[in-house]
C-alpha cells in the first residue's frame, strides 16, 4: 500500500537516514520514537508537505514522490489539529468537498455519516473555537475521513489527551482502521503500539533501527535502546564464558549447559529482577 | 521613595501626553467652532463642494478596489516566498509614504502625460488621463498603496501555513485555499489596509493637485477657496469633508468589527 524506499533529509542538524518502510493494505503500523527524531517529519514527506533530499514515496505501486499535495490521497491530521478557526464543525469536515461537483444530498448524507463515525454529530453547528481537544481530535479525523484517503497518517492523534478521552479514541481508531483504512500512526508511547498496532518500527536520531510484527519487536528486540522504548525495565549484563557458564550482573556465575539449568537462569534473573524493582 | 518618583513620573507622562493630544484636537476643535451652523448648511447644500465631495469619494473608493486585486497577491507572495531581494521590494514599497507627495505627483505625471508609453497608449483610445479621474485615482493609489500591501502582507504573515497545508491535504486546489483559508483568515488586517488606503486617498492633496486641477477633489477645492477668497470661505467646506470622512470611517470600523464579531 504504502512504501518508502530510501528517504534522507537533512534540516540544520536534524536529519533523516535511509528510511524504508513498507505498510500493507490494513495494516496499524506504529512508528514508535522519542521527540524530535524525524518522526513528523516522516509524516511530512510522505503527505508531500515537505521535499526529501532522496528517496522516494510509493502508494499503491504509484510513485508519488513528485505529486502535488493535493493529489496524493494522503491524509495526515496534525497533533495540533489544524482545524480551520473562522468555519464551523460542518464546514471543516465539509472542507474537501469544495471544488468538486457532488450533488448536495450526497454532501449531507456523508457529514451525517462521518460526524457518527466520530461521534461528533451534536457538533455540527457548533463553532470550533470552544471545542476540547478531543472533540477537536474527532472533527479532524472526520475531515479527514470523508476525502476517503487511500492512507491515514496520524501524528501523536492522543497525545494531548486526558486518559478517558485517549480511550474513547483509541476505540474509534480501531474503529477506523478495521474498515479497511491504512493508518500510520506517530508516537512516543509504547503502550499506544501495543493498544492499537499490528505492526511497529522504532525510530532513533533519523533512522529506524527495528521494525517488524509488534510481537516480535517487543519479545526480540534488537537493542538495548529497542527495549528501553518498549518498555522493558530490567536490563542484566551477561559475560558467557567458552564453557557453558555465564556471570549475571557480574555476581552470578552459572552453568547453562542444559535445559534444567536455563530454568534456573531464568529463576534467578527474575529474582533479581524483584530486587531491583525494590 | 519609589512611590514619590513613580507619581512624578506619572505626571510628567500626562503632561507631555495631554500636550500632544491638545495639539491635535485644538487646530481642529477651533476650526469646528468657528464654523457656524448656517455656514455648514449652506456650504453642504453648494453644487460645487458637493460634487467634489462625491468625486472625491468615488475616486478613491475605486482606486483602493482596482488596487486591491495586484496587492493583495502581492501581499500574500511577499508573506509565503523568501526570495534573495525581498527587502529591497519592499523598501520600495514604502518608498510613496518618505517621498514627498509633490514630488509623488510629479513622478506619476511623467507616467501618464501624452508623452510617456502609457499616456500614448491611452491617446490612442482617446484618453487623457492628466487631469482625469483616472489621473487622480493613480496618484491616490500611488502614495496610499503601501497602507494596503503593508497590512495585508502582516495579516497572511499571521495565517499558520500548516492550516493551508492541511486544507491542500484534503485534496482542494491552492487557489480555492486562498481564497477559502488564507484570505477569509488574514481579513481583518486587509481590511484594515483598505480602509486606510482609502482614507489616505481621500485626504491625498499633493500630488493629485499636480496631475489634475480639474475635476476637483476636496482637499484641492479647500485649496482653491484658501487662495481665492481667504479662511473663511475655506474653513466650512474643510469642516463639511472632515465631517463626512469621520462618517465614513466609523462607518467602515464598525463594519470591520462587525465582521470580526461574526467571525468569532
Amino acid at each position: 500500500m504504502l512504501k518508502l524506499v530510501g528517504i534522507s533529509i537533512k534540516l540544520g542538524e536534524f536529519q533523516l537516514k535511509d528510511v524504508n518502510l513498507e505498510l500493507n493494505k490494513g495494516d496499524y503500523y506504529v512508528l514508535l520514537g522519542k521527540s524530535g527524531v524525524g518522526k513528523t517529519v516522516l509524516l511530512e514527506i510522505i503527505a508531500g508537505l515537505i521535499k526529501q533530499d532522496s528517496g522516494q514515496v510509493f502508494l499503491a505501486g504509484e510513485d508519488i514522490t513528485h505529486k502535488k499535495i493535493q493529489k496524493r490521497k494522503v491524509g495526515i491530521v496534525f497533533q495540533d489539529h489544524s482545524i480551520f478557526p473562522h468555519l464551523s464543525v460542518k464546514q471543516n469536515i465539509a472542507y474537501s468537498f469544495k471544488g468538486k461537483k457532488i450533488p448536495k444530498s450526497v454532501k449531507e448524507q456523508l457529514i451525517v455519516q462521518y460526524a457518527e463515525l466520530t461521534n461528533v454529530s451534536h457538533l455540527l453547528d457548533r463553532n470550533t473555537q470552544k471545542l476540547s481537544g478531543g472533540e477537536l481530535q474527532r472533527v479532524a479525523l472526520a475531515r479527514m475521513l470523508i476525502s476517503k484517503p487511500d492512507c491515514l497518517l496520524l501524528d501523536e492523534p492522543l497525545a494531548s489527551l486526558d486518559i478517558q478521552l485517549k480511550g474513547g479514541l483509541r476505540d474509534l481508531l480501531r474503529q477506523i482502521n478495521k474498515s479497511g483504512v491504512t493508518i500510520l500512526h506517530v508516537t512516543h508511547d509504547y503502550e499506544e503500539a501495543i493498544a492499537l498496532s499490528n505492526k511497529v518500527a522504532v525510530m532513533h536520531e533519523g533512522e529506524i533501527i527495528q521494525k517488524g510484527f509488534i510481537k516480535d519487536v517487543f519479545q526480540k528486540p534488537a537493542n538495548e535502546f529497542v527495549a528501553n522504548f518498549t518498555g522493558i525495565k530490567n536490563f542484566f549484563t551477561a559475560e558467557f564464558s567458552p564453557i557453558n557458564t555465564a556471570r549475571i550482573n557480574g555476581k552470578l556465575e552459572i552453568n547453562v549447559s542444559n535445559k534444567e539449568l536455563i530454568k534456573k537462569v531464568r529463576k534467578q534473573v527474575e529474582e533479581l529482577s524483584i530486587e531491583k524493582s525494590r | 521613595m519609589y512611590k514619590s518618583k513613580l507619581r512624578t513620573f506619572d505626571i510628567v507622562i500626562l503632561v507631555l501626553g495631554g500636550l500632544v493630544l491638545l495639539f491635535i484636537i485644538s487646530p481642529l476643535l477651533s476650526m469646528f467652532l468657528a464654523t457656524t451652523p448656517l455656514q455648514l448648511f449652506e456650504t453642504s447644500k453648494d453644487p460645487e463642494v458637493q460634487d467634489s465631495i462625491w468625486l472625491t469619494l468615488k475616486v478613491s473608493f475605486l482606486a483602493t478596489v482596482f488596487f486591491a486585486i495586484g496587492a493583495i497577491p502581492l501581499s500574500y507572495f511577499l508573506a509565503r516566498v523568501d526570495f534573495r531581494f525581498k527587502n529591497i521590494v519592499n523598501g520600495i514599497i514604502d518608498l510613496p509614504i518618505v517621498i514627498p507627495h509633490s514630488a509623488a505627483g510629479i513622478a506619476i505625471l511623467g507616467f501618464i502625460s501624452r508623452d510617456s508609453v502609457l499616456g500614448k497608449l491611452a491617446s490612442s483610445v482617446g484618453l487623457n488621463f492628466v487631469g482625469h479621474p483616472i489621473g487622480i485615482a493613480l496618484a491616490m493609489a500611488f502614495v496610499s498603496i503601501p497602507f494596503l500591501i503593508n497590512a495585508a502582507r502582516d495579516g497572511f504573515e499571521n495565517v499558520p501555513v500548516r492550516l493551508e497545508k492541511t486544507a491542500l491535504n484534503l485534496g482542494v486546489s491552492p487557489i480555492r485555499v486562498f481564497f477559502t483559508i488564507s484570505l477569509p483568515l488574514a481579513w481583518k488586517n486587509i481590511l484594515s489596509g483598505l480602509i486606510m488606503m482609502f482614507a489616505r486617498g481621500l485626504s491625498e492633496f499633493g500630488a493629485v493637485i499636480i496631475v489634475a486641477y480639474h475635476p476637483m477633489v476636496t482637499p484641492v477645492l479647500i485649496y482653491e477657496r484658501f487662495g481665492a477668497f481667504g479662511l473663511q470661505y475655506a474653513r466650512p467646506v474643510s469642516v463639511v469633508f472632515i465631517i463626512v470622512c469621520l462618517v465614513f470611517f466609523i462607518f467602515l470600523r464598525t463594519l470591520a468589527k462587525e465582521k470580526k464579531s461574526d467571525n468569532a
